[in-house]
């Protein structure tokens, strides 16, 4: 008689088991291999280094323009190449394109959906792209005629699954780079709204990306609530390294101005920075009386300063190569959601849940 | 396009991580002791005396003194103790700060706190809105209200379970002693401005849209994933590292170099735009200055990324090269860099003309380079795709990177650039100067305007540098005999 079905699935659902339990092991052993190989070559701290750097001054950083005109939490902002424009997008649905020289509003869109999480400026400075909760991100082209209606011209262009997080033009107005909430991050072609690549590997919502600034200009980091930093290479969509040494969701990333590093934020109340040429973390930027969780990073022009803003309604900058805080700058009425340094690095600005903007220099 | 998701769609209900509370929640532990904590004492409020009162001041002092920071930072902790729901405001109980002054506090009873695990439901509020409802109508302020209506119409369902427990509420209130039932409403009004504020109200727990996936629940990670990570393990050992102090050395020595150019460590020629509203500063470095300044023009000898990007320097650096006559170089990579970044319905013309113009045997502008890189683009271009001329634009790249950039920067062109560039005089505005500016702000040149201009300029040098066809050329000459 032949034996039943049932003890033979259970002998296979017992092999599958022990497979699952090997390749957990093996992972695990690739990933302290993984670790030990990263030792070897460290050979100097970074703050051993920077010893003989010479010690940063005094700062005095002002709010230099304040920007009212949202109604609601301000999510998102980008500056425009020409080191004065600045778009901005909030929760009530709002996407709002600034003089911020002369704080005047130059155009406003209304997205059919509200929190407007991205938003970013075309290198051209003749468009600007958002998205949110909308699930998608698209291009609205500017115009000079104060009268056009921006929404009659919207290009729909990125489509995802569950909400947009941010995105970002490459190096020309052709290209769109996006990360969403359902986990991937995906390269779209503005014209067509076709899908050039798509990038997977993170286990959760991505919250983050920044492009490399690199005469390739072919790679670009980004940061999920898997607490993961990724290098993605944009032509083959592989993931080239990762990170895990965050504790909670990175809310942000940045790359150094050379490019061979990037600073990262998180829910944890610390920055990091991870070097890619040494594969490794390098610095943690953190406090014990800092609790509360950072929002946004970017670089000053030199690489020298990081400006971090945090969910506690303050600015910290912190300087890279000692580890140590800086300044400590006070103002918004609460949580600073968005900090990008200009294009030319005279200023940096913030957006912040208590509806304005604020440029400090 | 959508990208399709082999997770299935749960739509989001997960709270964005609050990693926060668990040291909050014990500091306020530590605030609480009765030996080492925050000194209260009793107040009247109206007709009642409330025990454990707390002034901010004081509370802003054992901050400072326990987390060793400045009153300011003191202050900001504070206040995010009030907006997490902590500690709340016996006055002006809408606005969620933390006042350094005689302004009262107290300590919100742990029952109220936020707490990762359960979140305040929408059942909940409108259990304690009727409640209010019951004890007096025509209480709810009118943000209050909008909600109560807007709730009565989508839990219509439950309602009558919910005027049930309210009433049950309310009735077993009525039975606490006077002063701890002004105590349990202040705690309960706090409780919800808290977690259903106000328009004008910052609370630390009006969150951002919740997660798709659950940052709490326990990673399952299948079968293939496994896989798939070992792999990268794998690869991300065999890959190449560099030395820390290397790699380190070179992040400090970029430091260096850009010292002097970063606006919050040096001082920005003339100004700093954003400091004086004088904005000559960025009219000095426009794209089409005749003379550069010398920060600018020194910029440039960084690195050829950086000549390439400054798209004066770029302009410097061809007529060195038209100099040289080795202009090709250049082209090709402008070229290849506009396939890149082009439209993906503009590939096949672009490497079609790129092909005839840099790489067929013959071509006006043919660039030299090896024999291998050359096979393979020329048989790439057969399918053309946006990087298919990466390995050759990385060669002419590494060339002129290697060569025609330190040859640039020793040459009379450079040196000449360099000997004209301007050094701007520091602005020394006096405060009704700086007033004046503040005035008359200039508007400079909007960016599509700037474009347009751009885009004629572009076709004017496109038409100027169209290699010349000897041949056509001689045999016009030819016919014109």
């Amino acid at each position: 008689m032949r034996s039943p079905l049932i003890p033979e699935m259970a002998t296979q659902e017992v092999q599958l088991n022990e497979t699952l339990v090997h390749l957990k092991t093996e992972s695990e052993t690739l990933k302290s291999k993984l670790e030990e190989e990263r030792a070897k070559l460290h050979d100097v701290e970074l703050h051993q280094v920077a010893e003989k750097v010479e010690g940063l001054g005094q700062f005095v950083m002002k709010t230099r323009r304040t920007l009212k005109g949202h109604g609601n939490k301000v999510l998102c902002m980008d500056w425009c190449k020409d080191k004065r424009r600045i778009v901005s997008s909030s929760q009530d649905g709002k996407v709002i394109v600034w003089d911020a020289f002369t704080t005047n509003k130059e155009h406003a869109v209304t997205m059919p959906c509200t929190w407007v999480m991205a938003c970013a400026y075309a290198p051209s400075g003749c468009a600007v792209a958002c998205g949110g909760l909308d699930n998608k991100c698209s291009v609205y082209p500017l115009s000079l005629d104060k009268n056009e209606n921006l929404a009659a011209k919207k290009k729909s262009v990125a489509m995802h699954t569950n909400y947009l997080s941010a995105c970002s033009f490459t190096n020309s107005d052709m290209q769109i780079l996006t990360s969403s909430g359902d986990g991937t991050c995906a390269l779209w072609d503005v014209e067509s709204g076709q899908l050039l690549q798509s990038f997977h590997g993170h286990a959760a919502d991505v919250l983050c990306l920044d492009l490399a600034p690199s005469e390739t200009g072919n790679t670009f980091v980004s940061g999920g609530c898997d607490k993961k930093a990724n290098v993605w290479d944009m032509r083959s969509g592989q993931c080239i390294q990762s990170f895990e040494t965050h504790e909670s969701d990175i809310n942000s990333v940045r790359y150094y101005p050379s490019g061979d590093a990037f600073a990262s934020g998180s829910d944890d109340a610390t920055c990091r920075l991870y070097d890619l040429r040494a594969d490794r973390e390098v610095a943690i930027y953190s406090k014990e009386s800092i609790i509360f969780g950072v929002s946004s990073v970017d670089f000053s022009l030199s690489g020298r300063l990081l400006f971090a803003g945090y969910n506690d309604y303050t600015i910290n900058v912190w300087d890279v190569l000692k580890g140590t805080r800086v300044s400590i700058l006070f103002g918004h009425e609460n949580r600073v959601s968005t900090l990008r340094v200009s294009p030319d690095g005279t200023a940096f600005c913030t957006g912040s849940w208590d509806h304005t903007l604020r440029i400090w220099a | 396009m959508t990208i399709r998701m082999a997770r299935p769609d749960r739509g989001q209900h997960f709270r964005p991580r609050l990693h926060c509370l668990k040291k909050l929640e014990a500091i306020v532990v530590e605030m609480q002791d009765t030996t080492s904590g925050v000194k209260g004492s009793e107040q009247k409020l109206n007709v009642t005396t409330i025990p454990h009162v707390i002034t901010g001041k004081d509370i802003i002092a054992w901050i400072t003194n326990k987390m060793k920071t400045t009153p300011e930072e003191g202050q900001t902790f504070g206040t995010m103790l009030v907006a997490y729901g902590y500690i709340y405001p016996l006055q002006n109980h809408k606005k969620l700060v933390m006042c350094n002054d005689t302004s009262l506090y107290r300590f919100q009873t742990p029952y109220f706190w936020p707490t990762q695990k359960w979140v305040a439901e929408d059942s909940d509020y409108a259990i304690y809105l009727a409640k209010r409802n019951i004890r007096k109508k025509g209480m709810l302020e009118p943000y209050e209200q909008a909600h109560y209506n807007h709730l009565h119409e989508w839990l219509n369902h439950k309602w009558d379970f919910i005027v049930m427990q309210a009433t049950e509420q309310y009735k077993a209130g009525k039975e606490r002693k006077k002063p701890d039932r002004v105590v349990f409403d202040c705690q309960e009004r706090a409780y919800w401005i808290v977690n259903r504020p106000p328009c004008r109200t910052h609370s630390a727990m009006d969150n951002s849209p919740d997660r798709l996936i659950d940052p709490n629940s326990e990673e399952k990670i299948p079968f293939d994933m496994y896989r798939r990570m070992n792999l990268f393990y794998q690869q991300a050992i065999m890959r190449s590292k560099v030395k820390s102090s290397v790699s380190l050395g070179a992040l400090t020595k970029y430091i260096t170099t850009y010292k002097t150019h970063d606006s919050f460590l040096a001082p920005c020629l003339p100004s700093n735009p954003w400091q004086t509203d004088n904005d000559t500063y960025w009219t000095l470095n426009m794209r089409r200055v005749d003379v550069p300044t010398k920060m600018r023009v020194e910029r440039w000898s960084f690195s050829l990324f950086e000549l390439l990007s400054d798209l004066r320097g770029r302009d410097d650096f061809k007529i060195f090269l038209k100099k040289e006559f080795s202009g090709e170089n250049m082209a090709f990579w402008e070229a290849a860099e506009e396939l890149k970044w082009g439209t993906a319905s503009s590939m096949t013309s672009k490497a079609e003309t790129i092909f005839k113009t840099f790489l067929a045997p013959g071509a006006p502008r043919w660039i030299n380079i090896d024999g291998r890189t050359m096979g393979l683009t020329v048989k790439g271009l057969d399918h053309p795709h946006r990087y298919v001329l990466e390995a050759a634009q990385t060669h002419v790249f590494l060339l002129m990177k290697k060569d025609t950039f330190f040859r640039y920067l020793k040459s009379p062109v450079y040196k000449d650039i360099q000997k004209k560039a301007q050094n701007p005089e520091t602005h020394n505005f006096s405060p009704a100067q700086l007033e004046q500016n503040a005035q008359n702000r200039s508007l400079g040149i909007h960016p599509i305007t700037f474009w347009e201009q751009e885009e004629v300029e572009k076709a004017k040098a496109a038409a100027a540098s169209v290699p010349v066809d000897v041949k056509a050329l001689m045999s016009k000459l030819d016919r014109k005999k």
